[in-house]
């Protein structure tokens, strides 16, 4: 019916069902008023700067020094996510015990915990009097107000983002393509290595760039495990914090532009990776 | 042979599900305990002791107030954008859906200053507000602009795949037989929807009621006013209030808790992402 009554020209394709206008004129005014143009605010405010000024603040060695911070930790513990992220939703996909339901439950949790209460709770678990870090300071490894503290709060935040992104995958993945490589004579862990991680390979990588993102841009966790010394454990969201406090504008809006423009680079990359990845494997 | 080499043997199975248990009991299930246990560090007194402050109360009625703002604003669009999105088609849609997610690439702590920069004193709207006697930032509505951009595409995220599985079938059937288009809204697509709205809305809700830093860069912190429950946390945390801190926030890990429980029965009950899929 509607394919007999396309008429060229036409901006979208008739349909009998009434509402368009309504919702799409209300759905784009709404995302314009809401996303578009205070995020838009900041690219103007960044661009009304000048560019020596830009440099000066946005590049400062305090806030170079923040980024490799942010930037280190989330990749780090986005690395650590990959790994236990894999097993875990291996371990939840394909083998079943007691338990499992609460388990994968449980895995949502750092999406539904408030991140000041996630970061509460582990400094007291990582401070050197705390749970854990009362074992640990003996021994002379420093967890919490380390950039160690940073990425164990990363590690909780970005979790559940690989979990998620890999089980799906894990869980359509045919049984009989690893019968096949068996009975062609591999072993497991050639099956593992050869048929089964190319396979998750662009599900594990979205995880991975999703933890990763989301770390970069991370404060409520991080705040109270990193300790916040300016040039050491202080990560770039709050030097922009720290920037407002001391109405320096122009500084935060500096901090800001180049996360965000490097956060959007990176999910770009990875977007590009994946895009050549489906094509070279002819989907 | 065939067994054997498209599973794990007994004993590396074993090894990989103990890992994967020491690994989640570390880093999820540890703070979650180590919150209640510090919360309690005085015993249930203690605890309502510390609860039971004007100041506290003042966070918990405000936390309640945002949510009951941004959450109610977020179905509005989430449905409006759904419907748009999947019972139509026209150019420009995967664009849209990508600029809806925007605000999940977005650091809390942005979200909050591109709201600073619009309506905070200096900002571009700051002189035109103080001539008229306004406040946005440093004032609930900033809270509620600052909220409401964080959960943006929580609702309209879980709608858009659901409805576009379910079609228009069911809708175009109802016009034909005479329904008006909200009739057919209402009896029609609402009752195919409802679980995956639900699912929106409680991620939607633990989110608004939890977020931190976006909240605390256009709140001020003012104590009894602008002090969220999640501020309210900070603050106490760091006057070295412990007790009361973890008070506050195993109110808020019981909102996670309740929020995990409904979110797996919708997801075991009704099918939803089949308990895999985000």
């Amino acid at each position: 019916m509607s394919s007999t009554s396309l008429t060229a020209g036409r901006w979208r394709r008739p349909s009998v069902l009434p509402g368009f206008g309504l919702t799409f004129g209300f759905s784009l005014a709404w995302l314009t008023l809401i996303v578009l143009i205070p995020l838009a605010t900041i690219f103007l405010k960044a661009a009304g700067m000048g560019w020596s000024q830009f440099v000066d603040v946005g590049f400062s060695p305090r806030a170079i020094a923040a980024y490799r911070l942010s930037f280190g930790t989330a990749a780090a513990a986005g690395l650590v996510n990959a790994v236990f992220g894999l097993l875990v939703a291996w371990v939840l996909v394909r083998y079943s015990f007691p338990g499992q339901r609460v388990i994968s439950a449980l895995v949502d949790l750092p999406f539904a915990l408030p991140t000041a209460v996630a970061g509460i709770a582990l400094t007291a678990l990582y401070a050197p009097t705390g749970w854990v870090g009362q074992y640990l300071d003996p021994l002379g490894i420093k967890v919490a107000f380390t950039p160690i503290g940073i990425t164990i709060a990363l590690v909780f935040i970005g979790l559940p983002f690989v979990v998620r992104s890999v089980e799906p995958v894990l869980a359509d993945l045919g049984k009989d393509v690893e019968e096949a490589a068996a009975t062609l004579g591999a072993t497991r862990s050639q099956t593992f290595s050869r048929v089964i991680l190319p396979a998750i390979g662009p599900a594990l990588l979205t995880g991975f760039a999703m933890a990763f993102a989301r770390g970069v841009g991370e404060y409520g966790s991080v705040i109270f495990i990193s300790g916040n010394m300016p040039g050491k454990t202080e990560i770039a969201p709050l030097l922009i914090v720290t920037q407002l406090e001391q109405y320096a504008y122009e500084g935060a809006t500096a901090i800001a532009t180049v996360m965000m423009l490097a956060s959007f680079s990176i999910l770009l990359l990875i977007n590009l990776i994946q895009a050549q990845g489906r094509k070279r494997m002819g989907a | 042979m065939t067994m054997r080499a498209t599973t794990e043997g007994f004993a590396t199975r074993l090894v990989l599900i103990t890992v994967a248990m020491l690994f989640l009991g570390f880093f999820l299930l540890l703070p979650l305990v180590a919150v209640f246990s510090e919360a309690l560090k005085q015993g249930i007194g203690g605890f309502i002791e510390h609860v039971d402050t004007p100041d506290a109360w003042a966070a918990i009625r405000l936390t309640l107030l945002i949510a009951a703002i941004s959450v109610p604003l977020n179905i509005v669009f989430g449905i409006a954008a759904s419907w748009a999105i999947t019972k139509f088609s026209f150019p420009g849609k995967s664009l849209l859906i990508t600029l809806i997610d925007l605000p999940f690439s977005v650091s809390p702590v942005v979200s909050g200053l591109i709201f600073v920069l619009l309506f905070g004193a200096n900002g571009l709207f700051g002189a035109w507000l103080a001539e008229h006697d306004l406040k946005i930032i440093f004032a609930v509505p900033g809270i509620v602009l600052a909220t409401v951009f964080i959960t943006f595409p929580f609702v309209a995220r879980e709608l858009i795949p659901l409805m576009m599985e379910q079609g228009k079938d069911d809708e175009e059937a109802a016009l034909s037989l005479g329904a008006s288009g909200w009739q057919t809204f209402w009896h029609v697509t609402l009752p195919n929807i409802r679980w995956g709205l639900l699912y929106g809305v409680l991620l939607c809700n633990a989110r608004a009621m939890g977020e931190f830093g976006a909240v605390s860069v256009v709140s001020g912190h003012i104590r009894g006013e602008t002090n969220t429950m999640p501020l309210h946390v900070e603050i106490l945390y760091n006057e070295y209030d412990f007790v009361g801190a973890f008070a506050v926030a195993s109110l808020l890990a019981c909102l996670a808790l309740v929020t995990l429980v409904a979110k797996s029965v919708l997801e075991w009950r009704f099918d939803l992402h089949g308990g895999a899929k985000h």
